[in-house]
């Protein structure tokens, strides 16, 4: 299924601090980027529990972006690194799972780095663009194949 | 014919330790016997399919199914008793979450095949035969049952009423649950049975030594080193997965030194145990650096998805079908 007008949905998750100012930032600078982002906002990365993620890919979400503070500069001091390391654990299980680990993004973002930001999701776009839909994960062959026609 | 109520136990795709822990119960399983009758145990007793097809709809009371579904022919008959029995349990970790079977899920049907029937090291099999659903040879027909492309939780094919947890139930979870189905007194649908609503932390005997923040530069495996006595087993970096996981089995592993692999499966609240397990041992890493993370993943877990979706994978959010009762 090579779909040459495919349009990612993405999901991005959003510290209330840093990257998600960034993004409101971008937005009334009028620095434009790919409408395939949807934002959720957390009060911190910290907040992201890794069941959120499995969920989004479940229910149809090409790529997760979680956007956090910079080291050091978390508003609750450690939170950001707690996303770090379950964002690195998590990656090594999606992998197994059979989906592509691309799909998972992490970037510090600051709340004056709406630029960045910008930056950030054409160039998740682009590359989920060249993965294609979640459903060609083989993880999704799996489950797809099974809802379809009866489990054969 | 007698009054008591009937009850029937079926395996599917289990190593028989469900089983094995009915015939546990020993002398309390005359009580069981005095109060219900065994219509179906293909494992201890000599019954067969058509003895349960026989039976009106609903005459069973309850049916305990053990095992995960992995072919056509364990949904077949999870399917008859679920249409015989009023009552259907899920017992034990493979019918509840899908169990150490489940695994299997992040493997192809293909792969699978191809390692059994060609790859594996001890396989001898020069004319590459695999198992067909249908084989025909001199006009005969055979026809064994179907390999599914993946493993299933039995809720995920069948609608279950109750769970017990565990690899395998213990003698007490076994029967406090049964006599539980016996009171009459039943919680609501849905509801595991016979083990605690607490993580396994609150009735371990080490929750003392455990202090209040724990982080770790390292984690130990248990194969390659010996944990110390009396003392909590995360502390000393062992990924023990108590306080995630449901209480309900004494912590038997960790009182023999093992430490907890998540086998009574996930706290009320929990949807996906894996993504919970991580999320918490992730957090225990004591490390700012991207490299140093990785390499304390990487060095400790050949397979972490063995480790935190140890009996579990199949009810993994992402493997999870909407559509339970249809069969997926």
């Amino acid at each position: 299924m090579k779909d040459n007008n495919f349009e990612p949905k993405l999901l991005g998750i959003f510290c209330n601090w840093c990257t998600y100012l960034a993004a409101d930032l971008a937005g009334v600078s009028r620095m434009d980027y790919p409408a395939n982002l949807r934002i959720v906002r957390t009060m911190c990365s910290g907040r992201i529990d890794p069941q959120f993620i499995l969920w989004a890919f479940r229910n149809g979400a090409d790529g997760v972006l979680i956007g956090g503070c910079h080291p050091g500069d978390c508003h609750y001091i450690e939170g950001n690194y707690k996303t770090l390391r379950r964002y690195k654990f998590l990656k090594r299980i999606l992998k197994e799972m059979g989906i592509n680990e691309k799909r998972l993004r992490l970037e510090w973002i600051s709340a004056s780095e709406g630029e960045k930001l910008q930056r950030v999701v054409k160039e998740f776009v682009e590359e989920i663009k060249k993965l294609g839909p979640i459903s060609n994960d083989d993880a999704f062959k799996k489950v797809l194949t099974s809802t379809k026609g009866g489990k054969k | 014919m007698s009054k008591k109520p009937k009850i029937a136990l079926y395996w599917c795709a289990s190593c028989g330790g469900c089983e094995e822990a009915v015939v546990d119960l020993a002398e309390d399983i005359l009580q069981v016997v005095e109060k219900a009758e065994i219509v179906f145990w293909p494992v201890a007793m000599d019954f067969k399919r058509k003895d349960v097809e026989n039976l009106k709809d609903g005459e069973i009371l309850v049916s305990f199914i053990n095992g995960a579904v992995r072919t056509s022919e364990q949904e077949e008959m999870v399917k008859l008793l679920r249409k015989k029995s009023k009552i259907v349990i899920a017992f034990g970790s493979c019918a509840y979450t899908g169990g150490i079977p489940g695994l299997a899920n992040s493997y192809s049907k293909e792969e699978i095949m191809n390692y059994y029937y060609k790859e594996g090291i001890t396989v001898f099999n020069p004319e590459d035969k695999k198992p067909t659903p249908q084989y025909i040879e001199k006009n005969l027909s055979f026809e064994i049952p179907e390999f599914y492309e993946r493993v299933y939780a039995l809720d995920q094919v069948i609608d279950v009423d109750y769970y017990i947890p565990g690899c395998a139930p213990t003698r007490n979870v076994v029967k406090n649950s049964i006599f539980t189905l016996f009171s009459g007194n039943l919680p609501p649908k849905g509801s595991v049975l016979g083990a605690s609503s607490k993580a396994l932390c609150n009735e371990c005997p080490l929750n003392d030594t455990k202090p209040e923040k724990i982080t770790l530069k390292e984690f130990k495996r248990i194969d390659k080193n010996q944990p110390e006595k009396d003392k909590c087993l995360l502390i000393q970096g062992f990924a023990c997965l108590g306080p995630v996981t449901r209480g309900g089995c004494e912590a038997l592993c960790v009182k023999a030194s093992y430490p907890c692999t998540g086998c009574f499966g996930p706290l009320d609240g929990i949807e996906d145990y894996g993504a919970k397990a991580l999320s918490f041992l992730a957090s225990l890493i004591d490390s700012k650096d991207e490299g140093e993370i990785e390499n304390i993943i990487n060095e400790w877990m050949p397979n972490p998805l063995g480790i935190v979706y140890k009996y579990s994978l199949p009810k993994s959010l992402i493997f999870e079908t909407k559509n339970k009762k249809n069969g997926g």
